[in-house]
């Protein structure tokens, strides 16, 4: 019997059984932010401890930096307080940092895979629970607590628990307008916001087979949406491919010797999993949040639920939901008038996300009364973009154009709904209060589908708006 | 590192409704503005409590006959979403020392226990019993027992779980495993050495 990816993963960066059972486990890479990291450099320092492994992390800073403009100091004396001293942490540990004038500098989870920090066989932690994001290359990445960065800055290995793998097939082909962010939403909606509790996902099946990285990031970003610790698919050539000529990556003969040592980590044909799950592709159709958690989803014909007519258990969420985003029961949720549409996040702001919105939002212009940004994860999503003109179609369009950051997903720099602005966005959470205003309402969807809402200043099915009869990757 | 061994907790409790209770619900973002973890109790569930002009709202968590609850009641996947630390930092700051819910998300579960907060599951009935309980009486006493994993209110006694391993190194006293993991860094050195490394010469 063979053995999945996560298995040998966690094998090979076994380094002992603690006394409570938890596996101290060696971490190959660690990604530090300016949010979660400073106060775990305060405690190595009251604890008199030194980084073990400077050369094995790597810093950026993403969440509080402005992204209208890069100027310091920032207005906001916090924010300014936060950069400065993760450039003070950097500087003084000897930890790489791509700091906001290197051309570097972006969300985390865009910056690694794009710099090739992120190789496939290895672990990776970082503050941040998106981090699973990284798994899309067959890495095993978990996000972790403040405490735990302490202890990997002073070990590099952290105390986990092993989990169990759930093996999600995606068979079929996705029809068009129907992108990576549609199958991670509906996976979420059928396995719920708990259902991967103690399990890592790996996803395969045909359409994961098909997908470019950034597909696969936008998939494994969104696992612990629906409650996974950690998410991958199994490395392949689409993987190899993407990864070869970047700075971090290994090069020359070093390079063919990495390939071989990353096949070795996919999982074996024979291996087994807790549980296997098959969804079909050709069932999934674009789909949007309704309520306050990502598995409160719909495909864009449906209606908003009744709660008269769910489960008894889940009446009282349905309930919460409904009146937080003050929408009726059984009403459809294509029309819904929007007031903010956003294009970013580290699940949707790599350069194919704005490909793609940018090749169907040319000839239309975004609604009256809606604001509407495009932020580019990264400086280099950004250079690219603006490489091929896509900044110019934004704008002509109407959309303001920003420079790379967290922006409006969670709201802790200058981007904030309003009140209770309601959003399309192309992010993750849609939490109360994510993106700033305790009222603030949030929908989730494709980068292709805020785009449909921000021409028609309300909630629609991209399809019908752009008339987009290609599948997604053409 | 001598830690206190969590065998018990005794003390009053407060309920909070509601399933899939967010970290963002429980310490806002914009909280997070920080690069220490003081004074982050104060903004411990603030949208909850306040209202957009800073005043208060009538909340049970605002409610001064709830003041000295150390123990949070709440439903279903509590602590949800991001991997903030903060959440349950603010939690333990405002004085609460255990959470009593259906279930966590993972995250949460682990920042929790490594801050020597207990995370107990327990059945929909349970909870029930114990919300009852304190909306009836704010000063009824619940003692959770680490050693046999019963919560008991007055004569009544219920069955809670945690993971295995946490409850170990709570009530051994090992909640923090920086020491324990810092023993292991010889055998931390010899894998390093035998594991690729990221760079970009």
């Amino acid at each position: 019997m063979g053995k999945n990816l996560f298995k040998k993963v966690w094998e090979a960066h076994t380094v002992r059984e603690l006394s409570n059972g938890q596996t101290q486990l060696f971490i190959g890479t660690h990604l530090v932010h300016e949010v979660t990291s400073p106060q775990a450099f305060g405690m190595l320092n009251e604890l008199g401890l030194k980084i073990r492994y400077p050369e094995r992390t790597f810093a950026t800073v993403d969440h509080i930096v402005p992204t209208d403009e890069n100027k310091e100091p920032y207005s906001d004396a916090l924010a300014d307080a936060m950069i400065n001293a993760m450039r003070k942490n950097c500087k003084d540990t000897g930890i790489t940092f791509f700091d906001t004038d290197s051309g570097k500098q972006g969300i985390l989870h865009i910056v690694g895979p794009e710099q090739g920090i992120t190789q496939p066989g290895t672990t990776i932690a970082c503050g941040d629970s998106h981090t699973s994001t990284h798994g899309a290359f067959g890495t095993i990445a978990f996000g972790i607590g403040t405490s735990q960065i302490r202890d990997i800055l002073a070990t590099q290995t952290m105390a986990l628990n092993k989990l169990k793998v759930r093996r999600i097939n995606i068979e079929g082909e996705l029809a068009p307008g129907v992108y990576a962010k549609d199958v991670i939403l509906h996976i979420i909606r059928v396995l719920g916001v708990n259902g991967g509790t103690g399990f890592a996902y790996e996803y395969g099946g045909e359409v994961l087979d098909r997908f470019s990285m950034e597909e696969r990031m936008t998939v494994c970003n969104m696992s612990i949406e629906g409650g996974a610790r950690a998410g991958y698919v199994n490395p392949d050539a689409t993987t190899y491919e993407y990864l070869k000529g970047r700075p971090y990556a290994p090069k020359g003969s070093a390079w063919d010797e990495a390939v071989e040592n990353w096949k070795s980590f996919a999982s074996d044909e024979d291996c087994d999993y807790d549980d296997v799950v098959t969804i079909r592709a050709k069932e999934i159709a674009p789909t949007v949040t309704w309520g306050i958690n990502p598995g409160q989803a719909i495909f864009i014909d449906e209606n908003i639920p009744d709660p008269d007519q769910v489960p008894s258990d889940e009446r009282d969420s349905v309930l919460e939901a409904l009146e937080h985003m003050k929408f009726a029961p059984d009403s459809p949720i294509k029309g819904t008038k929007i007031d903010v549409a956003f294009i970013g996040s580290c699940t949707n702001a790599r350069i194919i996300d704005l490909k793609e919105a940018a090749k169907y939002i040319e000839g239309h212009h975004v609604a009256p009364n809606v604001k509407a940004l495009v932020v580019p994860g990264s400086q280099i999503v950004a250079k690219l973009a603006e490489e091929m003109g896509l900044d110019d179609i934004f704008t002509k369009a109407g959309f303001e154009w920003r420079g790379a950051g967290c922006s409006m997903c969670l709201a802790m720099n200058p981007d904030k709904l309003v009140g209770d602005q309601l959003c399309a966005s192309s992010s993750n959470r849609n939490f109360k209060g994510r993106q700033g205003s305790p009222t603030g309402r949030t929908i989730l969807m494709s980068p292709l589908m805020v785009a449909a809402a921000a021409v028609t200043g309300e909630i629609s099915d991209a399809r019908e708006v752009f008339g987009v009869l290609e599948p997604s990757g053409v | 590192m001598a830690l206190d061994k969590i065998t018990k907790i005794i003390g009053k409790g407060v309920y909070l409704a509601g399933d899939d209770i967010d970290t963002d619900r429980i310490i806002p973002a914009r909280y997070m503005k920080c690069i220490t973890f003081d004074g982050l109790g104060d903004y411990l569930f603030y949208d909850l409590r306040h209202k957009e002009d800073g005043s208060e709202k009538d909340h049970v968590l605002n409610d001064p006959i709830y003041s000295e609850a150390c123990i949070l009641i709440s439903g279903k996947n509590f602590g949800c979403g991001s991997s903030r630390e903060h959440a349950p930092q603010a939690l333990y700051r405002a004085g609460f020392r255990a959470v009593i819910t259906e279930g966590f998300a993972e995250i949460f579960f682990g920042n929790s226990t490594q801050l020597g907060m207990p995370c107990l599951t327990v059945n929909t009935e349970v909870i029930q019993k114990l919300s009852a309980a304190v909306k009836r009486d704010p000063e009824t006493i619940i003692t959770i027992d680490m050693g046999n994993l019963k919560i008991s209110i007055g004569d009544e006694q219920f069955d809670c779980t945690i993971k295995e391993g946490a409850r170990e190194s709570l009530i051994a006293g090992t909640w923090d495993p920086i020491g324990e993991l810092l023993e292991g860094v010889v055998d931390v050195d010899h894998m390093a050495a035998s594991l690729p490394n990221i760079d970009n010469q």
